[in-house]
């Protein structure tokens, strides 16, 4: 199988569009010979996880697209960066990490993407529609498009997602084609009622151990007895994406490819079928604790970033409470959703019980945490899952209330009477 | 002279080192200190082993997006593997090796073999990598 070039491909490989397109197209003719494509396709929309700084080499990799005259050319969202750029002094973040991220920053910028800075790029204007070809990076953004809105992106890597918005094009192959989207592993939740469903904790934790199972493969979930929120939907792929490389989920009666389970199978058979009892969910959920005590020192909700939606159900749980004074309470999100909490007042109550905000990243994405925060608590399994080894921390996961109760007290306290046998 | 394995070269090269092997995926990203090559996945088998200079052999890379960035930095700060053994095409880990070679010049070898081949493979084996896809492996003394 040999890979066949378009005219329009080989002008770019050649120099023809400029230095920064040779640069991207002969990254993207590796790539996709590697990956066994055939051709190249269009796609039209990127996401750029890129943005994440890790260190000078991918600074250097930015600023030498940039100073090609790289440029997207489809719409192009942009990642979370390495720094909140207007409020990282008030953390510690050191001043040579914040200059170089920034600079990270203004390299994509310079692309001429839209600085959205966020990982819930499907919660901004430029959500992607249903069928349409797009090459986003990000893995709980990845998993979302394709579970939850049905549009099609590969897992790519970083760097690559950049090559794609310069050029427009992707080999076609993996998630592209409707052949590689069929359920692959079979979920059967067997007797979990409907108020596990309907609740917050249950998509966290079903995500956690669908990833721990399926881990690259393509998961098919029966017995979904709710439709879940789209704050619910973004929890669920995003913990499936961080203990496992989940890129796509199959929730029969529920997600748009998956009208019925031959559907969502393709009519083919799954390679693995597991049932999940309340038993697995239980173990699932105690997996994402690791702290043995009850001491909490910060509690830090919003990974993926925190909507609007969020702000709006926490504002009523802080009103006429503060936290306590050994407990940081850190919310991360977009400018965006801040912006928009701010106008409808969450965000004063959020401040008023003694909280804060971080937007354009997170705890995982710049060194901002004091070395005295060693337990953390979240109701984010993607928090839960990479805290430990990222942040040197220890993690107890909770939902919402859980979080805001023990940030008042200052010692964990959950409520477990939905899951205790 | 060793055995000789023959792989399919994703990214060809030459390098040899000591073989570090497991069978678990691992995530660059939280996984992989990339000023010291240290593995730091605690749940991860080679948890604290340095792989820098070595041949790390895993089947795949786990997880997040970021690997490929971290195993750029890691290049970056002659901190990376020697050579990566795989038992499938990892994309992950074929684009940092592009992108290495792009950047600094210094492409990561990367073999793909059979999973009956890369089960023979252990830790503390000599590795020497060649263009073509073979391993020549020799046991420790």
């Amino acid at each position: 199988m040999t890979l066949t070039l378009s005219s329009e491909d080989r002008a770019q490989l050649a120099g023809e569009r400029g230095p920064a397109n040779r640069m991207a197209m002969s990254i993207l003719v590796r790539m996709a010979e590697i990956s066994g494509a055939q051709t190249l396709m269009d796609i039209t929309a990127a996401h750029i996880d890129s943005t994440i700084y890790t260190g000078e080499a991918t600074m250097e990799f930015a600023e030498r697209l940039a100073s090609l005259g790289a440029k997207v050319c489809v719409p192009t969202t942009l990642n979370v960066s390495g720094v909140d750029e207007h409020n990282w002094q008030k953390w510690v973040v050191p001043p040579e990490w914040a200059r170089n991220a920034r600079r990270q920053m203004v390299a994509y910028q310079s692309m001429g993407a839209v600085p959205t800075w966020t990982c819930a790029p499907y919660q901004t204007e430029l959500k992607p529609s249903f069928g349409q070809q797009i090459a986003w990076g990000e893995s709980n953004a990845i998993c979302f498009a394709n579970t939850v809105i049905g549009a099609r992106t590969e897992r790519y890597p970083d760097l690559m997602d950049v090559c794609a918005a310069i050029t427009g094009r992707v080999p076609a192959s993996g998630l592209h084609l409707t052949e590689n989207r069929a359920g692959q592993v079979l979920f059967e939740l067997v007797d979990v009622p409907r108020r596990v469903q309907q609740d917050e904790e249950f998509y966290p934790v079903l995500g956690h151990l669908l990833g721990h199972i399926a881990q690259e493969r393509i998961p098919v979930v029966t017995g979904m007895e709710v439709t879940p929120e789209e704050d619910q939907f973004k929890a669920l792929c995003a913990a499936s994406a961080s203990s496992g490389a989940v890129a796509l989920i199959h929730l029969v009666g529920v997600t748009p490819e998956a009208p019925t389970l031959e559907a969502a199978l393709q009519g083919r058979a799954p390679q693995q079928t597991v049932n999940v009892s309340m038993t697995e969910l239980r173990e699932a959920r105690r997996a994402l604790t690791t702290a043995v005590g009850e001491t909490v020192d910060m509690v830090v909700l919003g990974s993926p970033h925190f909507s609007h939606a969020e702000f709006q159900k926490l504002a009523p749980l802080l009103a006429g409470k503060h936290r306590h004074p050994n407990v940081q309470f850190l919310v991360t999100s977009s400018r965006f959703m801040s912006h928009l909490a701010e106008q409808s007042g969450s965000l004063a109550a959020l401040h008023d019980f003694g909280g804060s905000v971080t937007v354009d990243t997170c705890v995982l994405a710049t060194p901002m945490l004091p070395p005295e925060i060693n337990v953390l608590m979240t109701n984010s399994a993607k928090y839960a899952y990479y805290a430990p080894g990222l942040l040197n921390t220890q993690v107890v996961f909770g939902n919402l209330e859980d979080c805001v109760r023990s940030a008042v007290s200052g010692r964990v306290s959950r409520d477990n009477s939905l899951w205790e046998e | 002279m060793g055995r000789v394995i023959q792989g399919t070269p994703i990214v060809p090269g030459t390098a040899s080192g000591a073989a570090l092997v497991s069978d678990e995926p691992l995530s660059f990203w939280g996984g992989y200190d990339q000023t010291t090559g240290e593995i730091i996945d605690r749940r991860h088998p080679l948890s604290g082993q340095i792989a820098a200079g070595q041949v790390l052999a895993v089947p795949c890379a786990r997880g997040s997006s970021t690997t490929t960035s971290v195993l750029l930095e890691a290049v970056r700060a002659g901190k990376a593997p020697a050579a990566l053994v795989t038992d499938s095409v990892d994309r992950f880990f074929a684009l940092a090796s592009i992108v290495a070679e792009e950047m600094y010049g210094k492409p990561i070898p990367l073999i793909a073999l059979p999973s009956e081949d890369f089960a023979q493979l252990q830790s503390g084996q000599w590795i020497q990598v060649e263009p073509d896809g073979r391993l020549i492996v020799t046991e420790p003394v």
